[in-house]
């Protein structure tokens, strides 16, 4: 039988007003039935437009042109929109990102997935509301029957993709294509969302799996192939490509990845073990006895609602603290308060053996410049007036003269890896990594000995993340600069903490040494979040369960 | 080993097609005449303002009893009044008066207004509270009345105009500027400046300011053409710059009882009026829509 799905030689070029932009150049695959592959790749590498293309999604302006392009043995290359139509939802369904984006907001989950059913005449109208029913609970909804009359703003993150995934079955497609399906979500309810899928696939539905992540991929996929600029860069069965991956790319992409076992390594450019550019400088060395911040039963509430209780921990000289929790768990708010930006209801902060909390700003205002942040949007905490060379100057010592302050800049880019030609540069011609070197030397431009990362790294590809990550590790053993590093990111923290705090729904919930919490959680939340972690076996370590 | 997820990437096509980092693709400069016009007599209202003189070297206040109410001939291009005195000379040097007027007035309004809104953006919700209230009372009120209502506490005259006009029109300014407070108060920049240990006032001058008063000056274009409207037309009823002072408003008004014999007393400074608030405003709307395009 022939595959499900055959593309040849597929190439997508879009207009745009400053030209003609390739955005998949040559790729070919096929889907089998039952099999699921997955597409790997950095943003830009066009792993979406490919997907998006099978279901004649492309996009405005896009330009496909491709030797084969066959979906269940027929040619789709002259499809009209009516004949797309006939596609979409019956021979391949689409589940994207952002379910909040997918589904309609002024409709109930039940009526979208109603639509569907009626659109392609599955079930006859009176058993329209019985079906819906069964789907929901196909995709393990709690409650179905109240869920179908709920509107997408009343379900979670998690609970919302599953009514997409259920949207995206209801007619029964042989083809499923799942375009970061669990990207905004949770490490635990990423689990979930991932075992429903390889659910899917038991059932006989091919599906096509699109992600950044690889090792979100090796849970479900059976062959991956690894995009980069639009043309496929390896592909292979997944243990094989995981293992044993020959493409330098592919090397490189797997030695980005953060964990227990790249502490004390390099990140970037370390496609290879034992290459001595491949070690970073030892870390800092912590002063136990002298402690930077204090913070002792911080506690905050809006209303009714506790967004913080009862946090306590101290941050050494030097050290790095890790704070880990999913989305709501009170992390940024913590960060906040320590910051001095946001007043706790209770609780205490002492920087630098100075009163931090409940004090009046002008208390701060010596200090202030001792303690940096960093935060997970650069841009935003650009003036956006300013360009990168005034960006960086306003954290210069005051008494820097105006004559020395453009040395200074290029000294603190320069310290970055960013060049001197950038100073005049507006920082949204740059790109998000540079962007948050640019927010690293500015915070690093006073030598604070305290620099607050609120998830420095989550909004940046694999590749920049290692390249930022091996920065910061840099600077803080060359200025011994204490970090407090917030992530949801497991392997993030691991990499790099010394001291891990695990805050769940506003409390911190287990902490201490790095390799203590990872290896033996005692908490039961700390133990359900490592094992919702996808895990990644690759080559040259041994398998592992947890980071 | 394990990895987490990570951030929301898209390779979405729409990012290729509006790439935010490339430079803006300048427009083609289309031929737009009406935008020209109002360019070119704009500058011809500033040059009569300016230099009355080359445009009408006559005297505004000479008389001549021999040559009233006399149609536009080749002495007179546009006439004389029923004091004889020459319509085009006295349109062109009440210019002065009107833009003087406009100007201040408006001035007056963006200074107030900027202050007042920046202020209530800026403190405690009872101050914001009384303020907008405020700026609620008097926004109530149809501008003339208000204006009217001040002339008529401190008596007619230019500088009261000014004023009167001034006050009426604070609280268009003074709403937008507060609306930009309350966003950029809490942007992460600003909030970002707090960590390098600048002072109150230095932060909000540097930072909250600067990226509050952006829609103000073509707010002020448009407004400019609207304080213009109202200074005539309270001149109009007398409350403005005294005859025999040439303005627009006021010519309009000595003209009104001849209207049935010598349409063009009137008419012409009515013109000139028309003229110049359609020109401010078409002029205002081409850069206010240069201005969203480009924060788009």
């Amino acid at each position: 039988m022939a595959p499900l799905v055959t593309v040849e030689d597929l190439h997508v070029d879009f207009d745009t007003p400053t030209g003609r932009v390739a955005a998949v150049r040559g790729v070919s695959f096929t889907v089998e039935r039952g099999e699921c592959v997955a597409v790997v790749g950095e943003s830009g590498s066009g792993k979406s437009v490919t997907a998006r293309t099978l279901v004649g999604l492309a996009g405005p302006g896009a330009r496909v042109r491709a030797a084969r392009l066959e979906l269940a043995d027929t040619d789709v290359r002259a499809h009209r929109p009516r004949d797309w139509r006939r596609v979409r939802g019956r021979l391949a369904g689409l589940v994207s990102q952002d379910a909040l984006v997918s589904l309609d907001p002024l409709r109930t989950v039940g009526a979208e997935i109603g639509e569907v059913l009626a659109t392609h005449e599955i079930v006859s109208r009176r058993e329209r509301a019985g079906r819906v029913t069964h789907l929901l609970d196909e995709v393990h909804l709690p409650e179905p029957e109240r869920r179908a009359r709920q509107y997408p703003h009343q379900l979670s993150g998690g609970l919302r993709q599953r009514a997409l995934i259920a949207s995206a079955i209801a007619g029964e497609p042989a083809l499923l294509i799942a375009d970061e399906p669990t990207t905004a979500l949770d490490v635990t309810v990423q689990a979930q969302i991932l075992r429903l899928l390889a659910e899917r696939r038991a059932a006989g539905v091919s599906l096509l799996l699109i992600s950044h992540d690889l090792a979100v991929v090796a849970q479900v996929a059976d062959r991956v192939l690894v995009l980069r600029d639009g043309r496929i860069v390896e592909h292979g069965p997944t243990d094989r490509l995981l293992r044993e991956p020959t493409h330098p790319y592919t090397r490189q992409l797997l030695a980005a990845v953060p964990s227990a076992t790249s502490r004390g390594r390099r990140l970037a450019g370390a496609a290879r073990v034992g290459d001595a550019r491949a070690t970073l400088p030892a870390r800092p060395e912590v002063r136990a006895d002298d402690t930077v911040l204090d913070a002792g039963g911080l506690t905050k509430r809006y209303g009714e609602h506790t967004v913080v209780r009862d946090v306590s921990f101290t941050v050494a000289r030097g050290e790095t603290l890790g704070l880990v929790g999913e989305s709501g768990s009170g992390k940024s708010t913590v960060a906040r308060i320590v910051a001095g930006l946001l007043d706790a209801d209770a609780g205490t902060v002492t920087f630098e053996e100075t009163p931090w909390a409940g004090v009046p700003e002008r208390a701060r205002r010596p200090l202030r410049r001792r303690l940096q942040i960093i935060s997970q949007d650069p841009l935003s905490s650009f003036d956006p007036r300013y360009t990168v060379g005034r960006v960086v100057a306003e954290n210069l010592d005051p008494d820097v003269g105006r004559a020395d302050r453009r040395d200074h800049v290029v000294d603190l880019l320069r310290r970055v890896g960013l060049g001197a030609d950038l100073v005049d540069r507006h920082p949204r011609q740059l790109s998000g990594g540079q962007r948050q070197r640019v927010a690293i030397a500015r915070a690093i431009a006073p030598r604070p000995s305290l620099i607050i990362c609120d998830e420095p790294v989550s909004a940046l590809d694999v590749s920049v993340q290692a390249q930022v990550l091996d920065l910061l590790a840099e600077l803080r053993a060359a200025d011994g600069t204490a970090l407090l590093f917030i992530s949801h990111d497991l392997g993030v923290v691991h990499h790099l903490s010394d001291r891990v705090l695990v805050m769940h729904d506003g409390a911190v919930v287990e902490q201490g040494p790095v390799g203590d919490i990872f290896t033996y959680p005692r908490h039961d939340y700390t133990r359900s979040l490592l094992n919702a972690l996808p895990t990644l076996v690759t080559a040259g370590r041994p398998e592992e369960k947890h980071p | 080993m394990t990895v987490t997820l990570g951030p929301p990437l898209t390779d979405a096509p729409t990012r290729l097609l509006a790439d935010p980092t490339a430079p803006t693709v300048r427009r083609r400069l289309r031929p737009r005449p009406g935008l020209l016009a109002a360019g070119a007599y704009l500058i011809l209202l500033v040059v009569a303002a300016a230099w009355p003189a080359v445009l009408a070297p006559g005297d505004p206040l000479a008389a001549d009893p021999l040559a009233v109410l006399n149609p536009p001939d080749a002495a007179h291009w546009l006439g004389t009044d029923h004091l004889g005195r020459d319509v085009w000379t006295r349109v062109v040097h009440g210019a002065g008066h009107s833009l003087t007027i406009g100007v201040a007035a408006t001035v007056l309004a963006v200074a107030g207004g900027v202050l007042l809104g920046l202020l209530a953006g800026l403190t405690h919700r009872v101050a914001d509270e009384a303020l907008s209230r405020t700026f609620d009372a008097l926004s109530a009120f149809p501008m003339l009345l208000l204006a009217l209502l001040f002339i008529a506490v401190a008596g007619p005259g230019t500088a009261s105009l000014i004023v009167a006009i001034g006050i009426a029109t604070l609280p268009h300014y003074a709403r937008v500027v507060r609306g930009q407070t309350l966003v950029v108060r809490r942007a992460g920049f600003v909030e970002q400046a707090v960590t390098f240990g600048q002072s109150r006032p230095r932060l909000v001058l540097r930072h909250v300011l600067p990226n509050v008063v952006g829609p103000v000056p073509v707010l002020a274009v448009i407004g400019l053409g609207e304080a213009i409207l109202a200074a005539a037309g309270l001149s109009f009823l007398g409350m403005g710059p005294q005859p025999p002072s040439p303005e627009w408003g006021a010519m309009l008004s000595e003209g009104r009882n001849y209207l049935q014999v010598a349409w063009w007393i009137s008419i012409l400074p009515g013109l000139a009026v028309t003229a110049t608030v359609v020109s401010l405003t078409v002029v205002g709307r081409h850069w206010q829509a240069r201005f969203d395009g480009r924060r788009r």
